[in-house]
């Protein structure tokens, strides 16, 4: 890789990093400073203005905005994001617990719908306006605009219920076996896989389709190449970064399905985490969760960008 | 024996239920072997279609309704699917008109190169590689043995033409079909790409269907001529036969539109007038501006220039030249870095903010690309009300009263201020735009390429509307376009840009004889003249090599053009400046050769170091 | 060196019908105009031709939901509240069509007073949401190089939290009132709306006809209102469907999680909520709320993909 695509790539990891910086200042201002005195929630109506005072001062919020922004993030850089409000425990160490769950659900969805997509996607744009990408087109279109928690409750209404293949909730602690784990996964990651697949293979058939439209595949064409050549040597190479893009971007939906799928099924990750701590306003928590959040999907959607430049290949032989 | 052989032949584009349109109506032509056939028209007139169902294949939204091609012993159409496989690039092979859209961008140009013949299982690759650089070689390519290991961005536009060429020629076919394939070259680089098809094309014997737009190419390259109009055969004969006595009134009219005859000189108006438009020492670029005032990237480089009132300076230059960037910076769309730009005499502020209502009105942009310079979604009569309220207050009946005398003054019927732009053809929406710039009541117009992107006929329609305007009201124009003889059709004085700096300037008629600068010369012998055997005559020149040159020096300021300069000299051009000269003519020029020298090395024809 | 390849030999056969300069003469005076088609064709006739079959449908339930958020409760058989069967998750019948919920409310009442909750909340976002945006898309790329960096890293920040994430840290903060749902749902989503119109906006700030205005002396108003605007307003109405969608599964996500419109108020999210436990007798009353949520969102996105096709075929003659 020549300098201009590394120069390109800095850059965007500066940019990347830029924005990390603006979320976490807008998180903290939406959790630390805005909701009013966490020291008087603490206490509760019965404290008297010098009790609340003092934790007040105890807690630093008596301290400009800013210092404690910079205080929060320094923090927070090393890992320490404080102590839960509810339950007393570091919130680090309530997310350590349950993040590797939670990756174990996206990685598994990855797995099973990123080569299902990608087919779909292919085929539909190589045999584009036929019957099967009408239907295709529909199926996908719809499926998209369908919410989790409908998709999740007729599996639950068709396996658990009706059929009784798979357990309606799933108690990882109650894994046994490698088929006990499958049975346990099976339902949240099909619920997910449904809109990412759906969406994923859109924006594959999308990428695939612009460089079917491009000039060279005319010319590939005219020069006496099949219709499975012209694709398989043609077209693909050149697909490849735009296809690992929509694949990064389909994949960041995955942050969305998440929070409602592991509710819906009581799946012990990181979402549902986040989703008990909004409820019970535990702030710490909830800032420790949505920073990892959003690291995540900034590191995800930065993958995608990289494979848009890296795939250019003006940029690779300058 | 007939090589080609086309007979009936119709294409329809649309499928039921949406309408269904004929655009090639039952079209018949005969090639004998190892003749060149000429496929000229307009756009809209079917050629490309016809060239490509020469290989059995119809753009998406288009079919083949009818009739039959004979290739040989083969009926294309009655082939399969497969069999039309075999056909193409064995039988029949294709050269694109756009030659970086025809490439796959991610694969090396060998590769691709030989492609064709390893598809139809012709050679091994070694024995593809070898052919590919032996037709590289009689291309005139380059180094031909390393050129393929490049990527198709890392060539340029001339030499990937060729390239396109070779990939055509590798599987010796019986006919190539060349599309349009000098259409978005330079002319100075079209000359090159023109004469080495030309050579092979002898050499190998091959027969070629040329397909063009322009006569003057296609009286060089061609045996035989047919013209297209509207789908149509309207004429069909020798190339002799053609351009001297043409049967057909579409032929005679196109024929008249590019032999267009210079106007009289106008009769020097000798007011002591300040000039409407005078600049002084621009510059003007991209990027950081250094401590002398110059960007990091120069765009026009000292340009100076002078327009009197009423007259048009013709400015004339190829791609990289800076003569777009040069209308920009006067209409205030570009900043400039460097330089004065004095307006009747005023100053012209650079900034669009810092220039007075008046001075906005005088100045007038026309530019090329006809399509998006008007609002799609407003009506003609919106357009062209706005200049009148913004500069003049007009509204109500008084702006309706003067915007049908503008669309008179343009040659448009009055009902076409009701419709959208989406409606109207190319040269309409043109002269709309003249409109709309007249309508300011302006004093220059800045005419950016106008009829660079309209058809031969309808250009020429718009060129005698712009000098009737010039008579009429008596504006001033700066016409800025890459073609001499348009140039010369309509404008007084000229100038000629190379690489952002002013290397000739004068009178139109010192582009009708030498002495002038080494890159006006090139020029002027770079444009196809309509007779056939030009090329040939020129071929000597075009292949000839340049004479050698040592490392330059370090000096700013060295001569742009010293890098294709035929008459450079090792020492001087590379070393120092060269100055600025006054020819007998009157132009001045840059270049270190006196002007007998020019004279004689220019006059002999041919180049004689 | 290259001239730009000019447009009217390339792209020549596609305006094979209109170029038609008859030869003798003037050519744009001879010219025939054609006429203006009379308007008067039935109102029908032009739907059909406008949509296709799957358009037409999703046109349909998008009217049908749109009359009932307006119509639904003086339609309703019973009030929203009312309790009026003893039988609670009981299934389709007669006096009941879908269904009792688990207090044995008519669960089709339930569904029409809910959709003024849904219907109404969404569209009031998504009509913020894309007003919004739409208007600091047109500043950004009307202003100069400072004002969008500034404004497209702003938005940058706020789109690289994903969307849940994002309602669940506000609502943390600041609780789940009507208006907050309404203001985090177009915060939410502003960000999309920038980044789209900004980039028409952009684009078409490069023809032609806008520089001709700038040179002319324009200000940035008139070129923004007058050039830019009118020449954007249909992709952003299929933006604005798309935004619409989104909003729609934001907020019923929400509501699924109880984080959404409280009791009593009800939107269909609301609804599977409540009747969550429904689910493991099969019970009407937990499905048909997401089913309806499901039609909305899939009629929206047929009308828009129709809408895209028409607009995309159209354009692509001009």
């Amino acid at each position: 890789m020549k300098s201009h695509a590394q120069r390109l790539i800095a850059a965007r990891l500066g940019l990347a990093l830029l924005t990390l910086l603006i979320v976490s200042a807008l998180v903290f201002a939406l959790t630390g400073l805005l909701p009013g005195d966490a020291a008087q929630q603490a206490l509760g109506q019965a404290a008297t203005p010098a009790q609340v005072a003092a934790l007040r001062h105890q807690f630093g919020l008596d301290q400009p905005a800013v210092q404690r922004y910079a205080q929060w993030l320094l923090h927070a850089v090393s890992g320490n994001f404080g102590t839960s409000l509810s339950n007393n425990l570091p919130v680090s160490e309530l997310i350590a617990t349950r993040l590797p769950n939670s990756l174990v659900l996206a990685g598994l969805t990855t797995l099973v719908s990123v080569p299902i997509a990608l087919m779909i996607g292919i085929t539909s744009a190589m045999f584009r306006g036929s019957l099967l990408d009408r239907v295709l087109n529909v199926l996908t279109l719809s499926t998209v605009a369908v919410p989790e928690f409908l998709i999740a409750t007729i599996a639950v209404l068709i396996f658990a219920v009706k059929l009784r293949w798979l357990p309606a909730l799933s108690y990882l602690s109650d894994v046994s076996s490698f088929e006990a784990l499958l049975r346990i996964y099976a339902m949240p990651v099909m619920t997910l896989c449904c809109v990412i697949i759906a969406q994923m293979a859109r924006m594959t058939r999308a990428a695939v389709l612009d460089q079917l439209n491009a000039s060279y595949v005319e010319m590939a064409i005219l020069k006496g190449a099949s219709p499975m050549r012209v694709v398989l040597r043609h077209v693909l190479p050149n697909t490849i970064g735009p296809i690992a893009n929509a694949v990064a971007l389909s994949l960041s939906y995955l942050f969305g399905g998440v929070v409602i799928v592991e509710s819906i099924f009581n799946y012990p990750g990181l979402a549902s985490l986040m989703v008990d701590a909004v409820t019970n306003r535990d702030m710490p928590l909830v800032q420790g969760c949505v920073m990892v959040f959003c690291v995540a999907y900034l590191a995800l959607v930065l993958v995608a960008d990289l494979c848009q430049i890296v795939s250019n290949p003006r940029l690779r032989q300058r | 024996m007939n090589m080609i052989e086309v007979k009936g032949l119709r294409v329809v584009a649309g499928t039921a239920p949406d309408p269904v349109v004929e655009i090639v109506k039952g079209v018949d032509f005969c090639v004998k072997k190892g003749e060149v056939l000429a496929l000229i028209g307009e756009s809209g007139s079917g050629k490309t279609t016809i060239a490509l169902s020469l290989l059995g294949h119809a753009r998406t939204g288009c079919s083949i309704a009818g009739g039959s091609v004979r290739i040989g012993d083969v009926e294309v159409l009655s082939l399969d699917v497969r069999g039309r496989r075999a056909l193409r690039a064995r039988t029949v092979a294709y050269v694109a008109q756009s030659a970086s859209a025809g490439f796959n961008p991610s694969r090396t140009i060998i590769d691709q190169v030989t492609e064709p013949a390893l598809l139809h299982k012709l050679m091994t690759p070694a024995a593809a590689r070898e052919k590919a650089v032996a037709l590289f070689r009689s291309l005139a390519l380059p180094s031909p043995e390393t050129i393929g290991a490049r990527y198709p961005h890392q060539v340029s536009g001339g030499q990937l033409q060729r390239v396109m060429a070779a990939m055509a020629l590798i599987t010796d076919p019986c006919v190539v079909v060349f599309d349009e394939p000098t259409t978005a070259l330079d002319v100075t680089t079209q000359i090159e790409v023109l004469a080495a098809f030309k050579k092979v094309i002898r050499e190998l014997g091959t027969t070629a269907v040329y397909v063009s737009h322009d006569l003057a190419v296609v009286a060089q390259m061609a045996d035989r001529i047919v013209v297209l109009n509207g789908g149509a055969v309207r004429e069909n004969g020798t190339t002799a036969q053609v351009l001297d006595a043409p049967a057909d009134a579409y032929t005679r009219q196109l024929l008249a539109a590019t032999r267009r005859p210079e106007p009289e000189t106008a009769a020097a108006s000798k007011e002591a007038a300040p000039p409407i438009l005078e600049i002084r020492g621009l510059h003007a670029g991209y990027g950081r501006i250094g401590h002398d005032g110059v960007p990091a990237v120069c765009v026009l480089d000292d340009v100076s220039l002078t327009i009197p009132r009423g007259s048009a300076l013709g400015v004339i230059g190829e791609s990289g030249s800076g003569k777009t960037t040069l209308a920009r910076v006067v209409a205030g769309l570009v900043e400039r870095a460097r330089g004065e730009v004095l307006l009747d005499g005023k100053p012209l502020p650079a900034k669009l903010s810092d220039r007075t209502l008046d001075q906005f009105r005088r100045v007038q942009i026309v530019f090329q690309n006809a399509d998006t310079a008007l609002n799609p979604s407003r009506t003609i009569a919106d357009i062209l009300a706005r200049p009148m309220n913004f500069y003049h207050g007009l509204r109500g009946a008084a702006a309706q009263k003067r915007m049908f005398e503008l669309l008179d003054l343009v040659k448009l019927p009055a009902a076409i201020a009701k419709r959208q732009p989406g409606g109207l053809s190319g040269g309409q929406k043109q002269r709309v735009n003249l409109a709309r710039a007249l309508a300011a009541d302006p004093a220059l117009i800045l005419c950016d390429e106008v009829t660079s992107a309209l058809d031969t006929v309808v250009g020429a329609a718009v060129l005698d509307l712009l000098a009737e305007l010039r008579r009429e009201l008596g504006v001033s124009y700066m016409f800025i376009s890459h073609d001499i003889s348009t140039v010369r059709a309509i404008c007084d004085e000229v100038i000629v840009l190379y690489a952002g700096r002013r290397v000739e300037a004068g009178q139109r008629d010192v582009l009708a004889a030498p002495p002038y600068h080494p890159y006006t010369g090139l020029l002027v012998d770079s444009v196809p003249a309509l007779r056939p055997g030009w090329l040939d005559a020129r071929r000597a020149l075009t292949l000839a090599q340049l004479p050698s040159m040592g490392p330059s020096g370090d000096n700013g300021g060295l001569c742009s053009f010293r890098a294709r300069c035929r008459m450079r000299i090792d020492g001087k051009c590379n070393v120092t400046p060269p100055p600025l000269k006054r020819l007998p003519s009157g132009a001045e020029i840059l270049c270190h050769h006196s002007a007998e020298e020019l004279s004689r090395m220019q006059s002999t024809g041919t180049v004689a170091a | 060196m290259n001239r730009p390849a000019t447009h009217s030999h390339a792209a020549t056969a596609l305006y094979a019908v209109s170029e038609n300069e008859s030869p003798q003469g003037d050519p744009s005076l001879q010219e025939p105009l054609p006429e203006v088609t009379a308007k008067r064709r039935g109102v029908l006739q032009r739907l059909v031709r406008r949509f296709s079959v799957l358009g037409l449908l999703g046109l349909v339930i998008v009217v049908f939901w749109l009359a009932v958020a307006f119509l639904g409760p003086l339609v309703a058989p019973y009030k929203g509240g009312a309790i009026t069967s003893t039988e609670i998750f009981g299934s389709y019948s007669a006096a009941h069509p879908l269904g009792t919920d688990y207090l044995g409310r008519d669960l089709l009442s339930r569904v029409l007073f809910g959709t003024r909750y849904t219907v109404g909340l969404a569209l009031a976002s998504a009509v913020l949401a894309s007003c919004i945006g739409t208007f600091f898309g047109l500043l950004a790329a009307v202003s100069g190089r400072a004002v969008d960096e500034v404004l497209s890293r702003l938005f940058d920040a706020v789109i690289s939290i994903p969307s849940k994430v994002l309602a669940l840290v506000v609502v943390a903060a600041f609780g789940s009132s009507i208006p907050i749902l309404m203001g985090v749902a177009a915060f939410a989503y502003i960000p999309g709306a920038f980044r789209i119109s900004r980039s028409l906006a952009v684009n078409l700030m490069t023809l032609e006809y806008v520089q001709v205005a700038r040179a002319r002396g324009e200000g940035l108003l008139y070129i923004a209102r007058v050039e830019v605007l009118p020449n954007m307003i249909h992709p952003m109405l299929a933006d604005f469907g798309l935004r619409f969608v989104f909003i729609v599964l934001l907020l019923s996500g929400l509501s699924f999680l109880g984080l959404g419109v409280q009791p009593p108020d009800a939107d269909w999210g609301s609804l599977v909520r409540e009747n969550i436990g429904g689910l493991a007798l099969g019970a009407p009353a937990v499905l048909m709320p997401a089913i309806a949520i499901a039609t909305l969102t899939v009629g929206v996105n047929l009308l828009i993909d129709n809408l895209r096709r028409r607009a995309g075929r159209g354009q692509g003659a001009a």
